[in-house]
């Protein structure tokens, strides 16, 4: 074990995957000097034919990664900022999340698509969104959130070894934080939620930069006698709902923090599916912490007011348990 | 275009005025990179310094009503096109008396009462939404003509031809202003742009290639295109060949971790060709203007800078509660 900070544990992923496999390629608008950071120095040591600048045309990018990618290579898109999933949508949602089915299964997609997503840095409402809830909804695309440098690591080789399409989201806020990563090939399989901490009074479901919010409002719980089973999906598409379920079945409570916006959240998602199939555990209504039906403003007062933090949390289990 | 078919002009009293507003757009940027620098600005600033000449030699043939879009990189052409220094200013320190109330910021500084439609932070985004206008002038038949700013790194952009293509078709009054400034972020322009840009253009429209750092042969450039786009005639193209003199970003330095794109000499090299520095050579040289004179309109701008960034710092925070507001006309969200 060592601790690395989450882009460190992301830019680990990438050598010791490109390193392992000579088909791995990636590129994406500057990751030679690593906007984002986390490609920093994989140019030196791999040479552009593995990794390369290319120009600002995202909806060119997402279609070459397809393209790539069915001609036999391993692509790793770097999308810089998840608002740009906008500009590459197309060869998305009409490619990349379908053309393993209307080819009758004739080919693999092995793409990784990594971008930085969320608010809270003032960056205003066309670099701070989390669009996580459109990829789920494309289908044959699996979707990642991991919350800390351990899963970035470990989730991101997954993905880079898996034969689907895999989107990679950066928690944009949490770059520079620390945390223990496994030494040696660390791997994360998809679809197996992490339960962060156990709790017998409330199950709060917490997604990806949500985390860390939600440990805090766990603290605070505890303080007034309230134990918060601590949910991380770590994967929305696959999602491990059984242990959603399991969780909710011990507490018979249920609160999903998302930083999405509200209305068709992954926290719709999960809540529905516990309202489907774990009606009869809940002991009272499912609460979702989500960002309003409003674009992200710019000004960071603004933005405070339309983000989950620790005291919204522990105010919606409190709610919660109350009803 | 090859022959031009405006030969008189810019007038001495336009030199001044192109002057002044050049001037304006630096010294509020330069206080810009100081408040960023300390920290006052909440979020990132794209600051358009050594490129004053591309927006102002444009700017001044437009009338309040015509249309401009912009970049991220959008403060000179807000300027330019008589956006106010105040609102700006406060806008960008994310204050309720800023031009977008506090809700866009730097990249977003739009004011719809002087025609400009926005700054904008996705990189190619203006280029579509300025067509449109142009296509609303057109049917309107109120004369009004658009101006798209956009830079080399968005000519990559499908929709630049997307655009070009349908501006030409339909015979928008539209002008393609593409400030070459070298980089898109932290990529050199010759390794992500093949070709000339301005061949791309020749496919469609009279396209021209002019040293953007000389306001002067930029104004001539774009009197023509307004020219065409006011009588009719359809779209025009002008790449202006300039230089961005700071990072991409005024956090750059920390995002590169030591990493280099371009070298010292070379920005020393183009801080020597400063559009402004120029420009006031060439009124003292002509004896259009004395020093005395050019002092003047420094001092001024001295107190216009400096009340924008009182009124700026003294301006109430955004309003929190707005954003809900503002989602749709008529409803809340
Ligand atoms: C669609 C989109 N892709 C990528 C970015 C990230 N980005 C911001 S500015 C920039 C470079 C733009 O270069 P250019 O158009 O030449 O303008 P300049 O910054 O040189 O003024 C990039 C890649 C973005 N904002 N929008």
């Amino acid at each position: 074990m060592a601790k690395k900070r989450y882009i460190q544990a992301i830019n680990d992923a990438l050598f010791e995957e490109m390193e392992r496999d000579p088909k791995v390629i990636l590129f994406g608008e500057d990751v030679e000097l690593a906007i984002m950071g986390d490609t920093r120095g994989l140019l030196a040591k791999f040479g552009r034919d593995r990794i390369r600048n290319t120009p600002i045309c995202e909806a060119t990018l997402t279609g070459m990664a397809v393209g790539a990618a069915a001609a036999g290579y391993r692509v790793i898109l770097h999308l810089m900022f998840s608002n740009f999933i906008y500009t590459g949508f197309d060869a998305i949602a009409n490619q990349m999340g379908k053309l393993r089915l209307m080819t009758g299964g004739q080919l693999k997609l092995p793409i990784t698509v990594l971008c930085g997503y969320g608010g809270g840095r003032s960056t205003a409402a066309q670099h701070s969104d989390t669009p996580y809830p459109v990829l789920m909804n494309v289908g044959g695309i699996h979707v990642l959130t991991p919350s800390n440098a351990a899963d970035a690591k470990g989730l991101l080789k997954q993905a880079i070894r898996g034969d689907n399409p895999s989107f990679f989201m950066e928690a944009s806020g949490r770059g520079g934080e620390m945390a223990e990563v496994p030494d040696g090939d660390h791997l994360v399989p998809f679809g197996s939620a992490a339960i962060l901490r156990e709790g017998k009074d409330a199950t709060v479901v917490a997604i990806g930069h949500m985390v860390k919010f939600a440990l805090e409002a766990a603290d605070q719980l505890a303080k007034q006698g309230v134990a918060v089973e601590l949910v991380d999906p770590r994967t929305l598409v696959p999602l491990d709902e059984a242990a959603i379920i399991r969780s909710v079945q011990k507490t018979g409570h249920l609160v999903v923090v998302d930083e999405a916006r509200d209305r068709c959240s992954a926290a719709s998602q999960i809540a529905a599916v516990i309202a489907d199939k774990a009606f009869g555990a809940l002991k009272g209504p499912i609460k979702r912490v989500t960002v309003p039906n409003v674009a992200m403003p710019y000004a960071a007062i603004a933005e405070r007011r339309l983000l989950p933090n620790p005291t919204s949390i522990a105010e919606a289990v409190t709610t919660a348990l109350a009803a | 275009m090859t022959t031009r078919r405006n030969n008189s002009g810019p007038t001495d009293g336009q030199l001044l005025g192109m002057y002044e507003r050049m001037l304006l757009i630096r010294r509020i940027e330069e206080r810009l990179r100081d408040d960023s620098a300390t920290g006052k600005l909440p979020g990132a600033v794209h600051l358009y310094i050594g490129q004053e000449a591309c927006g102002v030699g444009v700017c001044a043939h437009l009338e309040e009503t015509d249309w401009v879009t912009s970049t991220h990189r959008g403060h000179g052409h807000f300027l330019a096109k008589g956006g106010e220094p105040k609102a700006m200013m406060a806008e960008i320190w994310a204050k309720r008396t800023g031009v977008c109330k506090g809700m866009g910021g730097s990249m977003h500084v739009a004011d719809l009462s002087k025609g400009i439609l926005g700054a904008n932070g996705i990189v190619g985004g203006g280029l579509a939404i300025a067509a449109g206008a142009a296509f609303a002038a057109k049917l309107d038949g109120n004369g009004r003509i658009a101006v798209c700013f956009f830079g080399d790194g968005a000519s990559n952009q499908g929709v630049f031809m997307e655009t070009m293509n349908v501006a030409t078709l339909w015979r928008l009054p539209l002008i393609f202003m593409c400030e070459n400034n070298q980089f898109s972020e932290f990529t050199p322009s010759k390794e992500v742009t093949a070709g000339e840009i301005a061949d791309r253009a020749r496919a469609f429209m009279p396209a021209t290639v002019v040293d953007g750092n000389d306001v002067i042969a930029v104004w001539r450039a774009a009197a023509d295109a307004v020219d065409r786009a006011r009588s009719g005639e359809g779209p025009t193209f002008i790449e202006a060949k300039t230089y961005r003199i700071r990072g991409h970003i005024e956090a750059e330095p920390m995002m590169l971790g030591g990493g280099k794109y371009r070298d010292d000499v070379e920005i020393q090299e183009w801080t020597k060709k400063c559009p402004i520095a120029r420009l006031r050579a060439h009124l003292l040289e002509t004896r259009t203007a004395p020093a005395a004179a050019l002092d003047d309109i420094e001092a001024s701008i001295h107190g216009i800078v400096t009340d924008a960034a009182a009124y700026a710092e003294a301006g109430e925070p955004a309003d929190p509660e707005l954003g809900f507001d503002l989602m749709f006309a008529g409803a809340r969200a």
